[in-house]
């Protein structure tokens, strides 16, 4: 397991290659995809055949990385990918599961680590942690749509009128999640639960638990499953933040907790709401820097569309035990079960590079037990109910209205530049600054409908 | 006591040796003195010996004698030996059949103790680690269940072997990680919790529960054969 060691031994290393040469000899694997991601969170893969495997492990494989968002600088674009083996699986639904996966880690051509590689960003953040004594764990709720097609021209056509819980036979859309739930748990992905959503066609599978970097990896497998598995079907599957106005868009509420040799971190008997000290600070770094890290976990300008009020998503900076309009809730958990207490962070969404929101995660939070913040007080109104100067009397900072405000805090912020690394930070804020250009400069439908008859 | 069992002193064996038997899926038992491996023996006696004499060699030397001076000696026996005692062997030539300089590679003993079974005209390590419809073959890697392969990870193999091959015997977490991991791994006993899901969720919900969690303890595969 190379994901949460700090010096993998370079025999155990050795064995988990050959155990992988020996499965893909034994089970007839014919083609590996080697999977990495880019910086804004898209999956990418180099295939190559059994026979180049020995080398991949020993040497990496070799290619131009001037083609990848966010890799290299032009006069630096050869990187090597080099497959890590405790990763590998079979694809089952493609050509009969003789098609193998292995996330990389990417490497830059003096043998360093590759400071464009957000896997590796988020291992020296986990390296981090691991330093003062902690392993990170999280557990998302994924959200998404099925729609008819993924044709952009016209507005996503609902596949189904269901709504929460629903449970009807004719449910195609449950069909097809069903079918998804089985292939994922035996790409080694357990799920905790699965339900319809409020919205229609809407549906959520939460993952349970695991350290930071295979979620990370399980999150971008995750993705994929979907999305492949409703094309199989003629469907399309999506992610994007808000893609219908009027109904709750998709978030991806992260449940996180640090876990030390004693145990759950978090925990602590007899406190309130069971939150240790550890707990506290890490809450209240991640208050404290949430509208920093904002750029990182909801990266798109249609993300802080889902970030309004009315919808369930959270607006401002705040935290309760059982409040769904705050920032981060404290799931209640069984007295005897103390390797449950956790806290939800809910403002990310299932479009972001779940490598570096992690990270920033991570950060935000460590940040807060270093300092030792002290955690404000809990919000005890529903702010769904309140107007919003009435909340700002309250004491509480707004998240971000805009992918521009959010790139706006996040240049200020020296824990996100630490955190994600001088390399990704500046191309990240590059890259969205245009993004956000083109949208500035675009004349929208609402525009027309509103300004063209009276103007 | 199975029938394939390996005598290891002192107790506790050094870690390195228990890793790689157990990555080898041999039987081993550790004893601590001569009593404790009479104490221990099984029916059909010990399929040999392997002594760490570093720490203590004079009580490490008598086990060796005692084991040799039988009837019927116990063989193989592999002597693990500190490069500065080396000239203990010169006059027990007759009290081990091979030796192995400390701290060893773990290819080397796999290699040793295949070759000084084979001499000895025993099969080499077994082959298949089976319980109910599971089976797992040592030497291929390959896991199936009702004849469907499973595909695992490495550690997920071998937390599967190594549950398997002490059926109904429970191990806590931290016992997990030492056998199976065998290094220092952040987020600690929590990743054991984590690969037992993932490999109930590759087993599919009719088998996932042939790893037991036992409340408050740890986890078992399947029953007892006692």
């Amino acid at each position: 397991m190379s994901s949460c060691v700090l010096a993998a031994n370079p025999y155990e290393v050795e064995r988990e290659n050959e155990y992988v040469l020996r499965a893909v000899e034994e089970r007839n694997v014919k083609l590996i995809r080697l999977w990495f991601t880019d910086v804004l969170g898209q999956l990418k893969s180099v295939a190559i055949s059994p026979a180049e495997l020995e080398t991949a492990f020993d040497e990496g494989v070799h290619f131009d990385g001037s083609a990848i968002d966010g890799f290299s600088r032009i006069q630096e674009s050869d990187v090597l990918a080099q497959p890590d083996a405790n990763t590998f699986e079979t694809i089952p639904w493609a050509d009969g599961g003789t098609t193998g996966r292995m996330f990389c880690n990417i490497y830059a051509p003096d043998g360093n680590a590759f400071e464009g590689d957000p896997r590796h960003v988020l291992k020296r953040n986990i390296a981090k942690a691991a330093e003062a004594g902690f392993g990170f764990f999280a557990a998302p709720e994924m959200e998404f749509f099925y729609f008819a097609d993924g044709e952009p021209g016209h507005p996503p056509q609902l596949l189904d009128r269901g709504s929460y819980f629903d449970l009807t036979t004719s449910d195609v859309a449950s069909d097809l999640r069903r079918q998804t739930i089985s292939v994922l748990e035996a790409m080694g992905i357990p799920i905790e639960y699965s339900f319809h959503e409020d919205s229609p066609s809407q549906h959520e599978i939460d993952l349970r638990y695991t350290d930071a970097l295979t979620m990370a990896d399980q999150i971008m497998t995750f993705r994929l499953v979907v999305r492949e598995l409703a094309l199989e079907r003629g469907t399309f599957a999506s992610f994007m933040p808000k893609p219908l106005a009027g109904m709750q868009g998709s978030g991806m509420h992260m449940h996180l907790s640090l876990f030390n040799e004693d145990g759950n971190a978090f925990h602590e008997d007899g406190a309130e709401y069971s939150l240790s000290p550890v707990a506290r600070q890490f809450m209240a770094g991640l208050l404290v820097h949430a509208r920093e890290i904002s750029a990182v976990t909801n990266q798109l300008v249609n993300s802080y569309k889902r970030l309004v009020r009315g919808f369930e998503a959270p607006v401002w900076v705040s935290w309760a035990q059982n409040n769904r309009s705050a920032l981060i809730r404290v799931p209640v958990t069984k007295a005897d079960k103390p390797s449950s207490t956790r806290i939800e962070f809910r403002s990310p969404d299932p479009s972001c590079n779940p490598y570096l929101a992690l990270s920033v995660m991570l950060a935000a939070g460590l940040k807060g037990i270093k300092e030792g913040y002290d955690l404000p007080d809990e919000l005890t109104h529903n702010l769904f109910d309140l107007e919003e100067d009435e909340i700002r009397k309250l004491g509480l900072e707004p998240l971000p209205a805009s992918l521009s405000e959010a790139l706006d805090v996040m240049e200020q912020s020296e824990l996100v530049r630490e955190a994600l690394g001088e390399h990704i930070f500046e191309w990240f804020l590059r890259n969205k600054r245009s993004e956000w250009r083109d949208y500035k400069t675009h004349v929208s439908q609402w525009e027309l409908d509103r300004y063209l008859p009276s103007w | 006591m199975t029938a394939e069992t390996f005598l290891l002193y002192p107790d506790p064996a050094p870690a390195d040796l228990v890793r790689s038997l157990d990555f080898g899926a041999y039987n081993w038992t550790a004893v601590g003195s001569i009593g404790d491996a009479r104490e221990a023996e099984g029916d059909r006696g010990w399929t040999g010996a392997i002594i760490n004499t570093a720490d203590n060699p004079d009580d490490a030397w008598a086990l060796c004698r005692e084991l040799r001076r039988r009837d019927v000696p116990v063989e193989p026996l592999l002597v693990l030996i500190s490069g500065s005692q080396l000239d203990d062997l010169e006059t027990r030539n007759d009290l081990f059949d091979d030796f192995m300089i400390t701290p060893f590679h773990p290819r080397e003993l796999e290699a040793r103790l295949g070759h000084l079974l084979w001499k000895a005209g025993r099969g080499v390590r077994p082959e298949m680690v089976e319980h109910g419809s599971l089976a797992l073959n040592v030497e291929t890697y390959q896991a199936t269940i009702d004849g469907r392969p499973l595909d695992l990870t490495f550690m997920e193999y071998e937390l599967l072997k190594f549950l398997a091959s002490h059926p109904g015997k429970v191990f806590n977490r931290e016992t997990l990680l030492n056998r199976v991991w065998g290094y220092d791994y952040y987020g600690g006993a929590r990743t054991v919790d984590v690969h037992v899901r993932r490999l109930r969720a590759k087993l599919g919900e009719e088998h996932a529960s042939l790893i037991q969690t036992v409340r408050s303890v740890g986890y078992k595969l399947g029953q007892s054969r006692w």
